[in-house]
């Protein structure tokens, strides 16, 4: 594995042993000395030209716990407000000396496009481009079900796969990378996805997905489902109107008090997701956002542990 | 020496009954140079390690006065992230650490491993130990100790001094992990 641009990308091997070398990097996590000297005297670079909290800090702190130098670097207050080309950018990155590179891009493709090109030779993991792919978020989501589950089971998650679950991504698909690096995901791992939207925030052509596409979302939490991965509206990438109004989205598409009321009536085991950072009252109610379903900050744990994995993955082994 | 393959160079120095006996004389070695089992961990390095200290801690549990469980003597201690040559090798994947109950802090942590060698592999164990916490002694005991050594550590408990080229192979095959107990040496190719 050079890259991590795509979980379209990934075999499912490679994605188990992704997951497995989490777990371990989890339970490193609960020690008192949390820190580990696997990548000892690398540079890690976070080039991030979108804004974003948790993802940067927590690729930072997963290279920091492997004891990698991280540079951090935001396109607001740089010279890319001078115009400066992502070329020139990263080929001022090699030269400073920087072993990987974490790319967040406002334009889909960007983390491809320093991959391909001979502008640099260094690893690039895609940490979120435009609406492609955001390969972390959907490794990381997927280690927190396998956790749950087996903890649920009372079983070791390492080598599983997610084989049989049913799980239901909510929400604006339309500007989701999330959504789309889960698809690819969840169905290598064996999960069936059904996409609940409405018809306004699908994509052209998301009929030729993997995946069922429904426009109820009671119908599918009736029909019963293992998880319910709630999507953040994107209000910024929106330029028109997608629905009439907050209050309409909330009622129909909405994890509301009463559809968490539901689930709860039903004795139903489904677990709620939620990437972050969440619009609380939109497309998920607070008492469902901090329900004991909820595995909100289960997820943002796990992400540090999966991007530590991700690191480890693409600079140790035999690179040269 | 981790693979299954026994090749027609292969040459058995240790039989599974030598295995037994090797470790019951390693068992009480232990014991002797601790003047007892108070205060003893074995922390077994993965993969073939962690299964000989399962045997050395029973045969230890066992020597009691008053009967003790040998799961509350036996860890594993993980060493894969703490390697030197994480970047010339494969990835490798972490197995578990599982310290006993008891912790490690204030105790007498013999490392166990199947075979010693360059000694690279005890420099990353002694790295990955403190970290998890400050044991009051750290001992090593070995099945088979090959020589070859490219750092200043040595055994102090060693099953068999095996003499041996370099460019040979040491083979070893424990039930638990292979089917089979014995240890081979492998000529080169």
């Amino acid at each position: 594995m050079k890259h991590l641009l795509s979980t379209a990308d990934l075999s499912r091997e490679e994605a188990v042993k992704i997951l497995d070398i989490a777990g371990e990097m989890r339970e490193a996590g609960t020690r008192v000395v949390k820190k580990l000297p696997a990548l000892r005297g690398r540079t890690v670079v976070n080039l991030f030209f979108e804004d974003s909290t948790r993802t940067r800090i927590s690729f930072e702190a997963a290279a920091k716990r492997l004891s990698a130098d991280v540079i951090n670097f935001s396109a607001k207050g740089s010279s890319v407000s001078k115009g400066e080309s992502l070329k020139d950018t990263a080929q001022t990155l090699l030269a400073i000396g920087a072993d990987a590179v974490v790319i967040r891009h406002p334009d889909s493709g960007a983390p491809a496009r320093l991959a391909a090109t001979d502008w640099i030779d260094l690893p690039i993991i895609n940490a979120g481009d435009g609406t492609h792919e955001h390969p972390t978020q959907a490794l990381l989501d997927a280690f927190t079900l396998r956790r749950q589950l087996a903890l649920r089971d009372g079983v070791s998650a390492t080598g599983l796969g997610l084989d049989g679950l049913k799980v239901a991504i909510v929400g604006d698909i339309l500007h989701s990378r999330v959504a789309r690096s889960n698809l690819w995901l969840l169905n290598t791992l064996g999960a069936s996805v059904t996409m609940v939207a409405p018809p306004t925030l699908l994509p052209v052509g998301a009929e030729s997905w993997p995946c069922t596409i429904s426009y109820d979302l009671d119908q599918v939490i009736a029909e019963g489902v293992d998880a319910l991965m709630m999507l953040r509206v994107q209000g910024e990438r929106m330029r028109a109107a997608y629905f009439p109004n907050p209050r309409e989205y909330s009622r129909y598409w909405g994890l509301d008090d009463a559809r968490l009321g539901t689930l709860d009536a039903a004795g139903a085991e489904t677990l709620i997701m939620h990437p972050g950072p969440m619009n609380r009252g939109l497309e998920i109610s607070s008492a469902a956002a901090d329900s004991p379903r909820s595995t909100v900050l289960d997820q943002v744990t796990n992400g540090v542990a999966v991007r530590m994995a991700s690191l480890y993955m693409l600079l140790s082994g035999d690179l040269i | 020496m981790n693979e299954n393959s026994a090749s027609d160079g292969a040459r058995t120095v240790l039989t599974g009954d030598d295995i037994e006996r090797v470790l019951t004389r390693v068992a009480f070695e232990i014991i002797e140079a601790n003047k007892g089992i108070e205060d003893l961990v074995l922390l077994g390095i993965p993969r073939r390690g962690f299964p000989l200290a399962q045997r050395l801690a029973a045969r230890i549990a066992a020597s009691a006065d008053t009967p003790i469980d040998p799961a509350s003597l036996v860890g594993q201690l993980d060493i894969t992230l703490y390697r030197d040559d994480l970047r010339h090798s494969t990835t490798r994947t972490p197995e578990p650490t599982k310290l006993p109950a008891g912790g490690i802090d204030g105790k007498v942590v013999v490392l166990v491993d199947d075979v010693l060698y360059s000694g690279r592999t005890i420099r990353a164990a002694l790295d990955a130990l403190s970290d998890w916490g400050r044991p009051r002694i750290v001992r090593l005991a070995v099945l088979v100790d090959r020589g070859h050594r490219e750092l200043p550590i040595r055994a102090d408990h060693v099953g068999k001094n095996l003499p041996t080229a370099k460019s040979e192979k040491v083979r070893v095959h424990l039930e638990e992990i292979d089917g089979t107990n014995e240890v081979m040496i492998e000529a080169a190719e």
